[in-house]
């Protein structure tokens, strides 16, 4: 059992109580609602004569569902528009806030909470989402939850669950040129397996990850969950401090800052802590790192050689086979050189504000390939405005990418941005089912956003080590 | 076992104890929820009619032709134990996934191991998740294949399956077999329960505003 972690004191701190079922109550500090998973949810408070327990700790988005392009109402999908009226209708009276396409906040619901800082150190954090766990990247312990548990927050402030283990990530070293976040959470998941982290928490630590920003971080986090752990965390230190003191909740309120910090502090992990496990990567050798196969978890190093089915362990396999047909890869092969059809740059992974600066930087003075459908969404409102503001949009433009508004678009194909028929896509999100890009027969490769950028221009996949960056921005 | 009903406000009483049935295998490690229920069939403001759209484009080609899969199979229909192997429900939280698996017919699943957020789900609706190892499993998936109307039983509190001349031992995780067997898996009116300890709790916590705290009802 660990001890002293981030974890167990922010567990301590919002435990309620054991229940019967001997999962523990737990407070839940911030409850992030979207369209696509709480109209269910609603339907059955209503069918209970409940209502909102803590509608001051809930906040809503639309992002799964809504249009990245023409937003008008009703929007051109009825069924999104149904969705999008349901999620009005129910918040409608209800004193949660909304952060609606009208407000100027709208975006990816793993988006917003950290720019607005409702995403805070030491909450407990859910939301009907499998990547919640992208706000561990503040020390929140923050995780995915089914409708039913949607239901069960509403209805009480709470949510009931079992205590897991820690698994301690230690990061070492510096991460090499044209290496990202997202290369280095890929290389774990590569690591550990897709299962690997079913039953623990993951604690990324080290020196590698306490060099990244909040946006790396956020990447490491949101991707735990492709790792199998339901959180992953970050412990708090002066660049979340930084990131926070610029947001809504604090730019104006220096006295809440001082009177919070205290408390952030004191649930950082102590020195002589206890894991369950802990795992140590040389991040000076991580390279830039692309999937080949069908699962977050097949994954290569641009210049890794894409493995022989038969050298896996027994139980990875025969998927790797069937992986492999599906993206038309042998192995042996690099991934470099693999002809893509599409870019697409979002997600709730990789369409922060440093995400579109790094890859415009790439993009600059070139031209997306002639074959290449290419398409920048930025995360919210507020990342496509700041974007605009510094002329990142004008770059992209020139440069043949369409330019859209913020959702999850691309990243799961509900709305129309979506792989047809047998395209590869070069895929800053971060899953590469397959069908998940809206295609059965689509091919994901997922990556950093530089190197998506890369593979925007080239039309296949990229060493963006061998690119140089252009723009100054 | 039938599926839950609720009633508004109070907890269902079911124990689910043991379920029995014929069984379905669905072969391959790593099958996540985008298989189970594609994205396009999200698009729903309540769970009912799902069923028909589990593991939808595995079923079916571009052109609503069938293809090879077990939920096809005449031999299947009816059969409500699910035999899946490795990280079975990883990917996406949708409960969408149990929720089209449950309206197709299934009321327990058998794996070699569960996605965490996908057992979760399961529990919600009463559903048991219970695990083997890999040998045993797909013993099992050949034995249900060769008889497709063989019963399974499933002992959620004994943790054994028994099929055919077999006796197998399976793992229940510990607060899923309490929750199922004792009936305290309507974890709503259990919470609810504990209103006032809750706002305490709220009052303790330095982030949280009075105001945003409830008054007792």
């Amino acid at each position: 059992m660990s001890q002293g972690t981030l974890y167990d004191k922010v567990w301590d701190r919002h435990k309620v109580t054991t229940l019967p079922n001997g999962q523990d109550q737990l407070f839940v500090g911030l409850h992030l609602i979207h369209e696509v998973t709480s109209p269910q949810a609603f339907g059955m408070l209503k069918e209970r004569d409940q209502e909102v327990a803590f509608p001051e700790r809930t906040h809503a988005t639309v992002d799964h569902i809504v249009p990245t392009g023409n937003r008008d109402r009703p929007f051109e999908d009825e069924a999104a528009e149904t969705m999008m009226a349901e999620l009005e209708e129910n918040l409608r009276g209800s004193g949660i806030d909304f952060s609606d396409p009208d407000s100027g906040n709208q975006g990816i619901v793993h988006v917003i909470g950290p720019e607005q800082g409702l995403t805070q150190p030491g909450m407990t954090i859910v939301c009907g989402d499998s990547h919640t766990s992208t706000h561990g990247a503040f020390g929140a312990l923050a995780f995915g939850i089914g409708t039913s548990q949607i239901r069960d927050v509403l209805a009480t402030g709470c949510v009931a669950m079992e205590k897991q283990k820690v698994r301690k990530i230690e990061v070492t070293g510096e991460l090499g040129e044209g290496v990202t976040a997202k290369d280095v959470i890929l290389t774990i998941i590569g690591e550990l397996g897709t299962d690997g982290g079913v039953g623990h928490v993951y604690e990324y630590a080290g020196e590698a990850i306490e060099d990244l920003g909040m946006e790396g971080r956020m990447s490491i986090c949101n991707m735990s969950i492709e790792g199998g752990a339901r959180a992953g965390y970050v412990n708090p230190d002066e660049t979340t401090y930084e990131w926070l003191k610029e947001t809504d909740a604090f730019e104006n309120a220096p006295e809440k800052f001082e009177r919070l910090k205290p408390y952030w502090e004191s649930i950082r992990t102590d020195d002589d802590a206890e894991y369950d496990d802990v795992v140590t990567i040389d991040g000076s050798a991580i390279e830039p790192t692309v999937t080949w196969g069908t699962t977050p978890g097949q994954t290569a190093g641009i210049t890794e050689p894409i493995p022989d089915p038969d050298d896996l362990p027994e139980e990875d396999r025969d998927t790797a086979k069937r992986a492999q047909k599906h993206m038309r890869v042998e192995p042996g092969d690099t991934m470099e050189g693999y002809d893509i059809d599409v870019a697409f740059l979002g997600s709730c992974t990789n369409a922060r504000l440093k995400d579109l600066r790094e890859a415009a930087a790439f993009v600059e003075g070139r031209e997306v390939d002639d074959d290449v459908r290419a398409m920048v969404v930025p995360g919210s409102q507020r990342v496509r405005d700041a974007a605009e503001a510094e002329g990142l949009d004008e770059i992209f433009t020139a440069a043949g990418f369409d330019w859209r508004e913020p959702g999850c678009s691309m990243c799961l194909g509900m709305n129309d941005d979506q792989l047809e028929g047998d395209e590869a896509s070069a895929s800053s999100s971060n899953r590469n089912f397959v069908g998940r890009q809206g295609s059965k027969e689509g091919r994901t490769v997922l990556m950093s956003p530089i190197m998506v950028a890369a593979a925007a221009v080239t039309g296949e996949v990229t060493d963006v080590r061998e690119m140089e960056e252009v723009a100054t921005v | 076992m039938s599926t839950p009903e609720f009633s508004a406000g109070e907890a269902p009483a079911e124990k689910v104890t043991e379920v029995s049935g014929t069984g379905i295998p669905v072969r391959g490690n790593d099958i996540d929820t985008d298989q189970i229920i594609p994205a396009r069939f999200l698009k729903v403001v309540t769970f009912d009619g799902l069923g028909q759209f589990a593991f939808f484009d595995q079923r079916f080609d571009d052109d609503d032709n069938e293809k090879d899969h077990p939920f096809n199979e005449e031999k299947y229909q009816g059969a409500n134990v699910l035999v899946v192997n490795a990280n079975f429900g990883c990917g996406s939280s949708r409960e969408h996934a149990p929720q089209a698996l449950m309206r197709w017919g299934i009321d327990a699943l058998i794996g070699e191991g569960f996605a965490e957020i996908f057992a979760g789900n399961c529990l919600a609706l009463g559903i048991p998740t219970v695990t083997a190892d890999s040998e045993t499993i797909q013993e099992l998936q050949d034995w249900v294949d060769e008889n497709p109307a063989g019963e399974i039983d499933i002992d959620v509190e004994a943790e054994t399956v028994t099929y055919g001349d077999n006796e197998i031992d399976v793992t229940v995780d510990d607060a899923q077999r309490k929750a199922l067997v004792e009936g305290v898996w309507d974890t709503t009116a259990l919470m609810k329960s504990n209103a006032g300890a809750v706002r305490d709790k709220a009052r303790e916590l330095p982030y949280v505003e009075d105001a945003a705290i409830p008054d007792a009802e």
